[in-house]
């Protein structure tokens, strides 16, 4: 079809080139970055100086320490004795490796489980009548209103043994022992799925209500039963949301030390808990580095893959 | 009506003057309600087959919720929905033979034209030979080939518009219905996706039914059309008689320029009924078969083509007024013409322009004669 584009092109409009208005827009683009530079960029750095360093009893517990004053001859000393002992040992280790994969395990497990609760609210907040949906969207987000500590510590008194869960249950019959699930994974998967919620419902919630109803009538028109409609439109048209979701709930979920620490059990290893142990019972500074670094490495490719999906996303919107 | 003036002339297709055609979309006294308020009042309209029918009206006065219960997203509160003589009743719109293209073309944005167009015939589970050989006889059909892969964001809006109407007429539906089709095309590719429209209709042999508030589009696409207001029908009848007879001063001034001028009836004589219109002017006479009784207030409605204008006063003329002229609106190929009368009411004439500029002795301010036929003014009593 030859539709003759008769509007011609706005004229460009001449940028003011003065220096001054040049540098002001680089002094406010290097803002972020300067910030990013310092508290980002410079810790990790020294994290990951301190991770091929040695540990020694004095303070601070490593060696070499790079010393600024002795300038270019200080960075000379720390390079002679540079090795990946702690790597090397971190692989030897059998824990580390367990730890990593038990995190891995744990965060993708509780990452489909809020999925699998998460879309549902999503789906049924993008339902409700439009006076509704702002007052629902408050009641998903109010939570955090409160500590993020304070209410993992409340899922003690809901979970443990003489808890308000075993004794509602054991009211209504249900069971005739008390459930031992403090202490254990189940208490993990729940806080997990529980803290990250908000995060899993936020994006989902945003991609459903821009769901555009007449598709869903035109392929119901087309002969499509309106459960069949869902699988081939609104799920797939969904899928961003999904995998924002995903990631969010599922990066943070695997470095995660609060909730396995509260409510996991000592037979429960997950990285962040290790590195803590690393830490500061073990005081040994450069391993937990090592360990840090490697987790960072780690989720590295959830986050590229993330990145790439939030830019897919917004091509297609445009 | 007086005189059955064909659309078409070489068509002498008019089921609904055949007494013995069933009419393959009925609706019998159908009511919907919306909470309190009610989108259509007791209708009933018959629809035939091989139809092109326009519903038209303002917005919201009901006709995309005709439309809607004939897709099956909503159902009657009262009443029933013929299809070919079986009741529609709660069919879920998955379960009927009919088809619609959506205004906003709701075209699926993670599918390519392909499977856009192929979509309702996957559902059939037809064979994927099949779905291909369809899909790229719908292809041609829209003039789209070269779009096969194409996704709808990488479509313009006329590229759209035809993925939209090739994937409803996919499934080959026995009716077709069309929620302001054309509403986003620009003008000039309107008019020709109207003539498209209905080349298709003619080749598919299928029923249309379509949805519009542009009285132009349903004039040039429509067998039929029928005139809404407030959830009721005004009139149904052919472009031409519609536009030539109104039954009331709604559908005369809802399809094309009008005047109309309001006034008691003064006698019935034969044919033709007198119009006692301003305080000290002649009656204006119309012809008419009605005869309600003298001192009634009716109406006469003229469309401005066919009123003339001139300076002097014509010798003969059923009916004259005289005005001074108060605008004219220069549209290139037609002048209109507006005229005050005596008391004050505004006469719209419609010249067309066939002497140059140069030669058109009338201008503002002039005192003119604005005369008719009777028989080119229709008597309304609505």
């Amino acid at each position: 079809m030859a539709v003759t584009d008769i509007a011609s092109p706005p004229e460009e409009i001449q940028e003011p080139s003065g220096l001054s208005s040049g540098w002001g827009r680089r002094l406010f683009i290097a803002i972020p970055y300067i910030w990013l530079l310092v508290f980002f960029l410079a810790p990790f750095v020294i994290v990951l100086k301190i991770s091929l360093s040695d540990v020694i009893l004095a303070r601070p517990p490593y060696f070499p320490n790079f010393d600024i004053s002795e300038g270019w001859q200080g960075f000379l000393a720390m390079l002679r004795v540079f090795d990946l002992e702690n790597y090397v040992w971190l692989a030897e280790d059998s824990l580390y490796l367990n730890s990593y994969l038990s995190s891995l395990r744990i965060a993708s497990i509780s990452t489909l489980l809020t999925l699998a609760i998460g879309y549902p609210i999503a789906y049924a907040m993008a339902k409700a009548p439009k006076e509704w949906r702002a007052t629902l969207l408050m009641l998903v987000i109010l939570p955090f209103w409160t500590s993020f500590l304070i209410r993992v510590y409340a899922w003690i008194g809901i979970l443990k043994k003489e808890g308000f869960l075993n004794y509602f249950l054991l009211w209504t019959g249900i069971i005739d022992e008390p459930l031992m699930i403090l202490n254990t994974d189940t208490a993990i998967y729940i806080g997990i799925v529980y803290s990250y919620l908000p995060f899993m419902v936020l994006p989902l919630y945003a991609v459903l209500e821009k769901l555009n109803i007449s598709l869903l009538e035109a392929a119901t028109d087309l002969g499509c039963s309106p459960l069949k409609a869902f699988w081939v439109i609104t799920l797939p048209l969904s899928l961003p949301g999904v995998w924002a979701g995903c990631f969010l709930v599922f990066i943070p979920a695997v470095g995660e030390f609060v909730i396995p620490d509260i409510l996991g059990g000592s037979s429960t290893i997950m990285i962040g808990k290790t590195l803590w142990v690393e830490f500061f019972s073990n005081r040994d500074w450069p391993v937990a580095s090592a360990v840090a670094i490697l987790l960072l490495l780690m989720l590295t490719l959830p986050i590229i893959l993330f990145q790439k999906q939030q830019e897919k996303q917004a091509e297609a919107s445009q | 009506m007086e005189t059955q003036i064909n659309t078409q002339p070489a068509c002498e297709f008019a089921p609904w003057e055949d007494p013995v055609q069933k009419p393959f979309v009925r609706f019998e006294n159908v009511t919907k309600k919306f909470g309190d308020f009610t989108a259509i009042e007791d209708l009933t309209l018959n629809i035939y087959e091989r139809e092109f029918f326009a519903l038209l009206g303002p917005s919201g006065c009901g006709k995309t919720t005709m439309m809607r219960m004939l897709a099956g997203f909503e159902y009657p509160t009262a009443g029933n929905i013929m299809l070919s003589q079986s009741n529609l009743h709660k069919a879920p719109p998955h379960k009927r033979p009919v088809n619609m293209m959506f205004q906003s073309y709701a075209l699926f944005p993670h599918m390519t034209v392909e499977q856009n167009i192929g979509f309702g015939l996957k559902q059939e589970k037809t064979p994927k030979k099949e779905i291909k050989r369809r899909v790229e006889e719908m292809l041609s059909l829209v003039q789209l080939e070269p779009f096969t892969k194409r996704k709808p964001h990488q479509l313009s809006g006329g590229q759209k518009q035809r993925v939209a109407l090739a994937r409803s007429l996919a499934k080959k539906p026995r009716l077709l219905l069309l929620d302001e089709p054309l509403g986003a095309l620009d003008r000039k590719l309107r008019e020709q996706t109207q003539f498209e429209l209905m080349s298709i209709q003619e080749q598919l042999g299928l029923t249309f039914v379509i949805v519009t508030h542009d009285q132009e589009e349903a004039m040039t696409v429509a067998s039929r059309i029928a005139v809404m207001d407030h959830g009721k029908i005004v009139q149904v009848a052919t472009p031409a008689e519609i536009y030539e007879y109104p039954n009331s001063r709604y559908s005369a001034d809802f399809l094309g320029d009008v005047n109309i001028i309001e006034g008691q009836l003064d006698v019935t004589t034969g044919k033709t009924a007198s119009l006692a219109w301003a305080e000290g002017e002649t009656p204006l006479a119309i012809s008419t078969k009605l005869r309600p009784p003298a001192g009634t207030t009716a109406w006469l409605a003229v469309r401005p083509e066919k009123l003339h204008i001139s300076k002097e006063k014509p010798a003969s003329a059923d009916n004259c007024i005289k005005g001074e002229v108060w605008d004219i609106g220069y549209t290139g190929n037609i002048s209109t013409f507006h005229v005050k009368a005596s008391n004050g009411s505004i006469l719209k004439v419609q010249v067309s322009n066939r002497e140059h500029l140069a030669d058109r002795p009338i201008t503002w301010e002039d005192n003119v004669y604005v005369y008719w036929e009777k028989g080119a003014g229709v008597f309304l009593e609505r």
